[in-house]
């Protein structure tokens, strides 16, 4: 049958354009009278706060405190003449990443050339010729890192690598430490000279390589059958989770002299990592916890009917299984530690921000408090924002959530 | 079966070990069972012994000759009091653990000019620091022989009971409390101080009942906040205190503005001022003086030894003063001078260095090395420092002051 | 073929001791207590010997001694001859007061920024991203350290302090508010207050009784909360003069007089934990209302229901099931990072408690009752929000 036509009103006009850029701010900006508002006053907002902050950051504030004071807040009161060491420790961690990035990770270029490509401006434009040489031969390392990797391949260099980042945090240690009665070049560097930005990633590192052992053994302690085994680690995770931080370092800075026999002592430092990684075990066991519920009974049955003993279970199929799920939480708790290194300046150790209140102390600086604490905040702004993207992208390389 | 076995027996082997790792070695016996079965006399015989024995390794395993005057004393009191002063018989040995470690721990403030202060390099300098190397001259005739540790005001005091450090030379207020309770022993005082105020100049500020109202600056624990509410409570000044936790952070809200004053040891003030505040000129120490305060060294209850020690090293360097006996002309006065004082102050006759366990010449060694008081405080309280303070009450009590030597016989 | 059943191996009931699981696992708990108690009273042996040697007792009583110094800032009454135990008190409450406080300002702007964070605005979602990602990434005592420092104490000096509407005066020495002070007639409006509430239990129970009459559920609480607002506003206009007056702060030679002042501690401290925690519940609070599924929504929508009653009624009950874990382990965080006042100087407990520790040498017994109080915090904390879970969870097939 013929239709009619049937009679329509006005054509309405053709959608608006969303592809150009105006196109895209009415649909996000202006969309309604609701929005607009909104979008005016985060503007008004952000010219208020942002202007300032801009015209000071470029025009007022008094960088030199910072240079002047470079050396100190990176490495602390470390021998200047023996900083070559840590220089090395720097070195060999390029090493390591790049041979990490040829074997296993093959990927991201763009990423590591733009890292490489900084190292290198910045090298150009260091004043310190030393400085200068140590900044190429880093990348240099990396680059040879890389190589090795390339041409090695996994089925080659796998072993190896896992043995090089083991073997790597108790190296750096040694080399920072130094071996007593030796003198000259590799001599005793005493932990009351450590401070800094070198302190706090010791205090960092120290604390996440022995904490996350630590932190999974409780974490299976408090599932497990035993009960004297699962109370007891209830206790000691509820204990240490009830009380702060600080006073965690304040009693093991107070009280660890009085619990050894007279005449024992031991290390400042060494106090402070015992509470930090006393502390984040605690957290570490309760993340790890929540991912050990998350895995269904089946894959234990599972296991048992295919005849794996308890300690195979764990470690092939449940562990394996459970971290994978935490580990966005897992690396939150790590950022968490490495922001919480800073609490040591209250037990007078100078690591970034005690050296950064010492430096503040000095009549010549004494006025420079914003240049001083913007710069500190805005390294442990970078370096955590960093771990957090890494984390991100860990997460869906290693496709949680979706397999 | 047998993975429950290993899952147990690991988790059990791994938790002992760690258990086992952060405990400690089994105690050296318990301490009251140390009875003093020694004949009370002749302790200057076995002192004399102890020193060139290498047998006391660590303080571990040492006899219990070297507290024969102690225990004695601890004896009768207990005799005499109703509560029992607890035998502390087997810590005094100190002095062969410092003499086995080679070196002394000397606690120290680090940040206070003048008295002991940290310079970016590493070096320690300052009254305090002096009288760590005076003792350290003492004790090993070479004052590179002492390592220092900064000790925060909150830390001062368990360092010491705990062992970490020997000797505390850190501008300490002698007082009963911490005489008795915490158990401590007071040296001599080197440096007898006041409590002052300190107010910027444009203030107006002059008399402690123009504060009223206002807000002063205190540093936490010391026995300032409590003078200053002490006084304050007296003149009935209301005021609000300003608690900081360490020197950097109380000054600096001081500088601020935070307070209307500062309050704390003259001589800290004065060094402060001088040394960390911007414009020195722009502070003023009011001229009143809250308490008394007496600085001096500190070691623990229960080694007279070694407290002895401390002692005659301190009061060598005021008789050194005293004969005017310097680092430059002691090696004249060892040949030339004949009074028997001084003789038997720098070791030429007498044999009182091996009476304390020291070396005879320890005195000589210190004045050369170091200094006598009027040496060690020009060089670092002097005229020509930036921390001047007057001698005032530190001088010889020839000169007004209250330094006084007992007889070096 | 048959087997005879007598030629079977003899039928072993268990097996030996040594290879028995269930001995074995009691020997294993019992030796690993052992362990565990011999180390324990390891370090015990060791801490009371090191005591021991300096003449010192472990014990409590010292807490009756006078205390002898000044806290600047209390709120109950305290001098320099209260005793040791009152000026733990002291600190106690300024901690339970901060924190209070700070919660209730990290929820709201918590709450806020998460919403925002969710909003269809471009500019709006990335300034909350912003906001939050750099409070996340940034630590704590670096951020109290540059408020005290930085920013309140920056403010100028008393004489010429900022004068915002209100009065409020801003300086160097804290924030001045006006302050509630008795008036003449405040004795007679307790009475009106306690009256008001009579009347407001009686519109509840009045409303309750005609709600199980009637079937229909008014709202109770909304209709006694406003008898009794209306209740207190008339007393208030009846009596003569005003019960509770407004009193405004006012410099005086060093001080402030009238009003309440909040000194830039406090403020520093409050600021720097609201603005922190508040990051945290953002992203909470952000995690909750997306991890309602879009059905929801979309099925509320097709059944005709507005934008407010889907978030009231669908969105909200759901996300603060998801919501409420994580928010009451941040409010335990915050109470727990208030301790990090001991930087700034305001007199709370881990700061009080120190000061004790110093005036009066017993290390081992303050800390152990400083610590012991937080976790008594944290564990009150704990069960109720473990009690509130068990209430609201899911009951799963």
């Amino acid at each position: 049958m013929a239709g009619e036509l049937v009679t329509r009103q006005q054509a309405l006009p053709p959608p608006g354009e969303n592809a150009s850029l105006i196109g895209w701010a009415r649909k996000n900006l202006f969309s309604s009278w609701f929005n607009t508002l909104q979008t005016l006053l985060a503007l008004g907002l952000l010219a208020l706060l942002l202007r300032p902050a801009l015209v000071w950051l470029f025009e007022q504030a008094e960088w030199r405190v910072i240079q002047d004071n470079f050396r100190l807040l990176m490495t602390g009161q470390y021998p200047i003449d023996q900083l070559w060491r840590v220089w090395l420790c720097l070195h060999l961690l390029a090493a390591i990443l790049g041979l990490t990035w040829g074997v296993w990770v093959r990927g991201w270029w763009y990423i590591g050339g733009a890292i490489l490509l900084i190292l290198a401006v910045l090298a150009a434009l260091a004043r310190d010729p030393a400085v200068r040489l140590h900044l190429l031969i880093l990348v240099g390392s990396a680059l040879f890192g890389v190589g090795l990797g390339w041409v090695g391949g996994r089925r080659l260099l796998g072993r190896t690598l896992t043995g090089a980042w083991v073997l790597y945090f108790p190296l750096v240690l040694l080399i920072i430490r130094g071996i007593s009665g030796g003198e000259g070049e590799f001599r005793l560097v005493p932990s009351n000279f450590w401070g800094g930005l070198l302190l706090t990633f010791l205090l960092t590192v120290v604390g996440i390589v022995v904490s996350f052992p630590l932190g999974i053994l409780l974490a299976l302690g408090r599932r497990s059958q035993l009960p004297a085994i699962r109370w007891v680690s209830t206790a000691y995770i509820e204990l240490i989770r009830g009380v702060p931080l600080i006073t965690i370092l304040f009693m093991a800075s107070t009280m660890v002299p009085l619990f050894l026999p007279s005449g024992v002592t031991i290390d400042r430092v060494l106090r402070a990592m015992v509470g930090i990684t006393l502390f984040s075990a605690a957290y570490l066991a309760e993340n790890v916890r929540g991912g050990l519920q998350a895995i269904p009974h089946g894959q234990y049955e599972a296991a048992q009917a295919l005849g794996l003993s308890g300690f195979h279970t764990m470690t092939l199929i449940i562990l394996p299984q459970a971290l994978r799920i935490v580990i966005p939480v897992l690396v939150g708790q790590f950022i968490s530690l490495f922001k919480d290194t800073s609490l040591v300046t209250t037990i007078g150790l100078l690591d970034l921000l005690g050296i950064g209140r010492s430096i503040l102390a000095n009549p010549q600086y004494i006025s420079y408090q914003h240049e001083v604490l913007v710069f500190i905040t805005f390294i442990y702004w970078s370096f955590s924002f960093l771990m957090s993207l890494l984390s991100q992208r860990l997460e869906t390389a290693l496709g949680v959530g979706q397999r | 079966m047998f993975k429950n076995i290993f899952r147990i027996f690991g988790i059990v082997l791994i938790l002992g070990l760690l258990m086992s790792a952060c405990g400690g070695q089994p105690t050296p016996g318990p301490t009251p069972a140390v009875e003093n079965t020694q004949p009370i006399g002749e302790p200057t015989a076995d002192t004399g012994e102890e020193q060139p024995e290498p047998t006391a390794s660590g303080g571990g395993a040492a006899q219990p000759t070297q507290e024969t005057a102690a225990t004695p004393v601890a004896q009768v009191t207990s005799a005499q009091t109703a509560v029992p002063v607890p035998v502390t018989a087997s810590f005094g040995e100190t002095l062969s653990t410092v003499q086995d470690r080679g070196t002394i721990l000397c606690g120290v403030n680090g940040q206070l000019p003048g008295f002991s202060f940290l310079d970016p390099d590493g070096n320690y300098s300052g009254f305090d620091a002096d009288f760590c190397r005076a003792l350290a001259v003492a004790v090993f005739g070479d004052p590179t022989k002492v390592e220092f540790r900064s000790t925060t005001t909150q830390e001062r005091f368990t360092v010491l009971q705990t062992g970490e450090i020997d000797v505390l030379f850190r501008n300490t207020t002698w007082s009963l409390q911490r005489d008795s309770e915490l158990g401590f022993n007071f040296g001599p005082t080197i440096f007898y101080d006041g409590q002052g105020i300190m107010v910027p100049a444009d203030s107006g500020i002059t008399a402690l009942a123009d504060l009223d109202g206002g807000t002063i600056c205190v540093q936490k624990g010391t026995t300032t906040e409590l003078n200053l509410a002490d006084v304050m409570a007296t003149e009935g000044v209301s005021y609000t205190p300003a608690v900081f936790d360490d020197v950097n952070a109380t000054y600096g809200a001081y500088a601020e503005g935070r307070c209307d004053a500062v309050t704390s040891d003259k001589s800290q003030l004065s060094s402060v001022a001088k040394g960390v505040l911007p414009d020195p000129d722009a502070h003023v120490i009011l001229d009143i003086t809250l308490s008394k305060e007496p600085l001096g060294p500190l070691v623990r209850h229960g080694d007279d030894q070694w407290f002895d020690i401390v002692k005659w090293t301190v009061y060598a360097t005021f008789a050194a003063e005293e004969y005017g006996i310097t680092s430059e002309n002691v090696e004249d006065e060892a040949t030339n001078n004949q009074n028997p004082e001084v003789r038997r102050l720098l070791g030429l006759e007498g044999e009182l260095g091996a009476k304390l366990g020291l070396s005879n010449d320890f005195a000589f060694n210190v004045i050369s090395q170091v200094g006598n008081y009027a040496e060690i405080y020009e060089r670092n309280l002097g005229e020509g420092t930036p921390t001047f303070i007057p001698r005032g009450l530190n001088s010889l009590y020839t000169e007004q002051g209250l330094l006084y030597s007992p007889p070096f016989r | 073929m048959n087997q005879p059943q007598n030629q079977l191996p003899e039928f072993q009931k268990s097996a030996p001791l040594w290879r028995d699981e269930r001995v074995l696992r009691i020997a294993g708990q019992v030796l690993f207590l052992i362990l565990l108690a011999a180390a324990i009273v390891g370090l015990i042996d060791n801490m009371l010997d090191n005591m021991r040697r300096q003449g010192l007792q472990p014990d409590f009583t010292f807490f009756r001694l006078t205390s002898g110094f000044d806290i600047g800032e209390h709120l109950i009454p305290y001098d320099r001859t209260s005793t040791f135990a009152r000026a733990f008190l002291v600190g106690l409450l300024n901690t339970l007061l901060v924190s209070g406080l700070g919660i209730l300002i990290a929820t709201l702007l918590g709450v806020f920024f998460g919403v925002c964070r969710l909003s269809t605005n471009f500019l709006v979602r990335q300034v909350a991203r912003g906001y939050i990602e750099f409070l996340r990434n940034i630590p704590l005592l670096v951020l109290l350290i540059f408020l005290y420092v930085g920013v309140f104490i920056q403010l100028p000096r008393l004489r010429e302090a900022l004068v915002l509407p209100g009065p409020t005066l801003l300086s160097n020495r804290g924030v001045a508010i006006p302050g509630l002070v008795a008036g003449p007639t405040f004795q007679t409006y307790r009475l009106v207050l306690v009256g008001a509430l009579l009347l407001a239990a009686g519109v509840w129970i009045g409303l309750t009784w005609q709600a199980r009459r009637s079937g229909r559920a008014p709202l109770t609480l909304v209709w006694s909360l406003l008898a009794f607002l209306a209740a207190a506003a008339a007393g208030w206009i009846w009596l003569p003069s005003p019960p509770l007056i407004l009193e405004p702060p006012a410099v005086q030679g060093l001080r402030v007089v009238g009003g309440v002042t909040l000194s830039p501690e406090f403020m520093a401290l409050l600021t720097g934990l609201s603005i922190y925690t508040s990051a945290f519940i953002a992203d909470v609070v952000r995690a909750g209302i997306q991890s309602v599924s879009r059905g929801q929504v979309e099925a509320a929508k097709s059944l005709g229901l507005p934008a407010g009653l889907i978030l009231r009624l669908i969105v909200f009950p759901q996300a603060l099931r998801v919501i409420v874990p994580p928010l009451t382990s941040q409010y335990l965080n915050l109470t727990k990072n208030s301790s990090l006042a001991v930087a700034i100087g305001f007199p709370e407990l881990f700061h009080v408690s120190g000061t004790i520790l110093n005036q009066s040498g017993r290390t081992v017994e303050v800390i152990i009752l400083s610590m012991g109080t937080y976790l008594s915090i944290s564990l009150i904390t704990s069960a109720l929000m473990n009690w509130y879970n068990q209430r609201v969870r899911l009951v799963e097939r």
